[in-house]
């Protein structure tokens, strides 16, 4: 029978101090850009149903490209609250197309802290939340085209 | 063949901690403490050693073979059934093996299904793991029956004045947990089963967090059904059981057809084989099967008794030592009314944050909604932290758990 080897603390991930950075617990304990916005563009709710992290992100849009605001209410772990914190200020006068363009991997790279792979879903549910927002948003958009030719 | 015969002891942890090979492990440098009983438990050595045996030794395919391996393969499986049935006092022909206590539940709601009809009631609890939700929702939106919850009182038991104004002569089927998995709550199962007959109404057993750690007793229950897992009682994943009355059985139609279900086949017609493999339909899972009825061998040798006394008092000193820390809130019962699950938060930091912290202290916790996203939303939170234990779990290790509780109030500098 093969050996069981026992990963040593190095192979291991990261420590404790290393997750739960200033960063991460001033974001987790001051969410920015953290509530509701009257009569949005887009709005969208979902959960991460391994842990019922819930995330809701609104924006509002100028010219129906720019986004001139977005709010986010949501409750979960400091990894989701915080990611949705940061992507909100990230989102701040970018065009739709340009948050389109946001990746997984730029949700790793502003939390700046190692994501084990169970830990992955709660980094990118805002993103993922974003995502399904702009593609419902865009939908709706072809669609009123379609009727305005139509009539 | 695997002739496990284990002879009873006193009963004494540390030597039944030499039992699990998994305890050995360090976690982060750290001793493993298994605090996530509920989830699924470790298993003995024996059961490790009883499954590669069967694959060593004697692996055939069941009730087909009239060579010996399949003849020795086919009498460790039924052996299993007779455990189970011995275990639980039931008989042999009311052992149903299925992959666990979710396909045990999908199998009488699908069949007993059938014949309901709009106007009929099914009632179950709020405090149910999704598998005996779920199935029963989309039966009863498929038949236009009306599924309706027994409501939970403030001391986290149900409430009996529920009970007793939704069980009525409309409802057919009352399904639901004997031991809540977040809450810990013993329900009062025999009481609400008599209700439930009173009415005419199938009774039916979720048993999964039960069986592991106390007796249980289908006659002195009246359960018309009782479902339960493997893997919770120190067995493999993949097996588990479907306990049914024979009368009721005898008259339910099948839930998978396929091979070893049938006595006969022609073109247009079929005719069912004997209980219980009329509802085991395939090849089973032979492996698994043998692995539990030695895990039941395993749990005898102990005594379920025992193992009940030994859960009794971790849980007490549980409750005790974890509501003397600060920020920290239980839910559920009071120790006497609860079996060894203890669900909990720490003020306003999320139960996957709490849990990852209590990993790097080597303990493993559960941190979610734990299936039961309706009971969630009753206690208005969206997961809670929880701490389950079972036979080789120690005070020492809940010590330690209350312990790390600090590294989390340091952690989030709260």
């Amino acid at each position: 029978m093969t050996e069981f080897k026992q990963p040593t603390v190095e192979e291991d991930v990261a420590g404790l101090d290393m997750i739960y950075r200033e960063h991460i617990l001033d974001h987790y304990k001051n969410p920015r850009n953290h509530g509701n916005i009257e009569h949005p563009d887009i709005s969208f709710h979902d959960n991460n149903p391994l842990c019922g992290d819930e995330i809701k992100i609104e924006v509002k849009l100028d010219a129906q490209t720019h986004i001139s605001d977005v709010k986010f209410t949501g409750r979960g772990c400091a990894i989701s609250q915080c990611a949705a914190s940061m992507l909100t200020e990230e989102l701040k006068d970018k065009t739709l197309e340009e948050a389109k363009k946001i990746t997984n991997q730029d949700i790793i790279g502003m939390l700046a802290i190692p994501i084990s792979p169970v830990r992955m879903k709660c980094a990118i549910l805002s993103l993922k939340v974003l995502e399904a927002g702009i593609y419902e948003y865009e939908n709706k958009q072809k669609l009123q085209k379609v009727r305005i030719t139509d009539s | 063949m695997s002739k496990t015969k284990l002879a009873l002891k006193t009963f004494d942890v540390e030597s039944i901690r030499k039992d699990f090979p998994i305890l050995k492990r360090r976690i982060f440098g750290k001793p493993l403490v298994y605090l996530d009983n509920s989830a699924t438990a470790q298993k003995p050595q024996v059961v490790i050693d009883a499954m590669t045996d069967y694959y060593t030794n004697y692996n055939a395919n069941v009730h087909r073979g009239i060579h010996k391996l399949s003849e020795e393969a086919t009498h460790a499986y039924e052996e299993a059934h007779e455990k189970v049935a011995k275990f639980i006092n039931g008989s042999f022909e009311e052992i149903i093996f299925t992959k666990g206590t979710t396909e045990s539940l999908n199998l009488v709601a699908y069949s007993l299904g059938k014949a309901l009809k709009p106007g009929d009631e099914v009632v179950i609890t709020e405090m149910e793991h999704h598998s005996n939700i779920v199935p029963w929702q989309q039966v009863c939106k498929e038949k236009g029956a009306a599924l309706k919850f027994i409501g939970i009182a403030e001391d986290g038991k149900l409430d009996w004045n529920s009970i007793n104004s939704q069980i009525t002569k409309k409802t057919k089927i009352v399904s639901l947990t004997h031991v809540s998995n977040v809450l810990g709550t013993i329900n009062p199962i025999k009481e609400i089963g008599k209700v439930a007959h009173e009415n005419n109404a199938i009774f039916i057993v979720d048993a999964a967090q039960s069986v592991p750690r106390m007796r249980v007793d289908v006659k002195d229950l009246d359960a018309d059904f009782l479902a339960f897992s493997g893997h919770k009682m120190y067995g493999p994943t993949g097996i588990g059981v479907l306990y049914g009355k024979k009368n009721i059985l005898q008259d339910m139609s099948p839930f998978l057809y396929g091979g070893d279900m049938i006595k006969e086949v022609k073109f247009h017609e079929s005719r069912w084989n004997d209980l219980p493999w009329k509802f085991e339909a395939g090849t089973p899972n032979i492996e698994q099967g043998i692995g539990l009825g030695v895990a039941i061998d395993y749990i005898n040798s102990i005594g379920i008794e025992n193992i009940e006394e030994h859960e009794r008092e971790l849980t007490k000193h549980a409750m005790k030592v974890l509501e003397e820390v600060p920020l920290v809130t239980i839910y559920g019962p009071d120790a006497e009314s609860r079996s060894s699950v203890v669900a909990f938060n720490f003020d306003n930091v999320h139960a996957h944050d709490v849990a990852t912290i209590l990993d790097r202290e080597g303990i493993a916790v559960r941190a979610g909604h734990h299936c039961a996203m309706p009971l969630m939303s009753v206690l208005n939170i969206i997961a809670s932290v929880r701490a389950s234990f079972a036979i080789y779990n120690t005070k020492e290790e809940i010590d330690k758990l209350a312990a790390s509780l600090a590294t989390v109030r340091k952690v989030f500098k709260l």
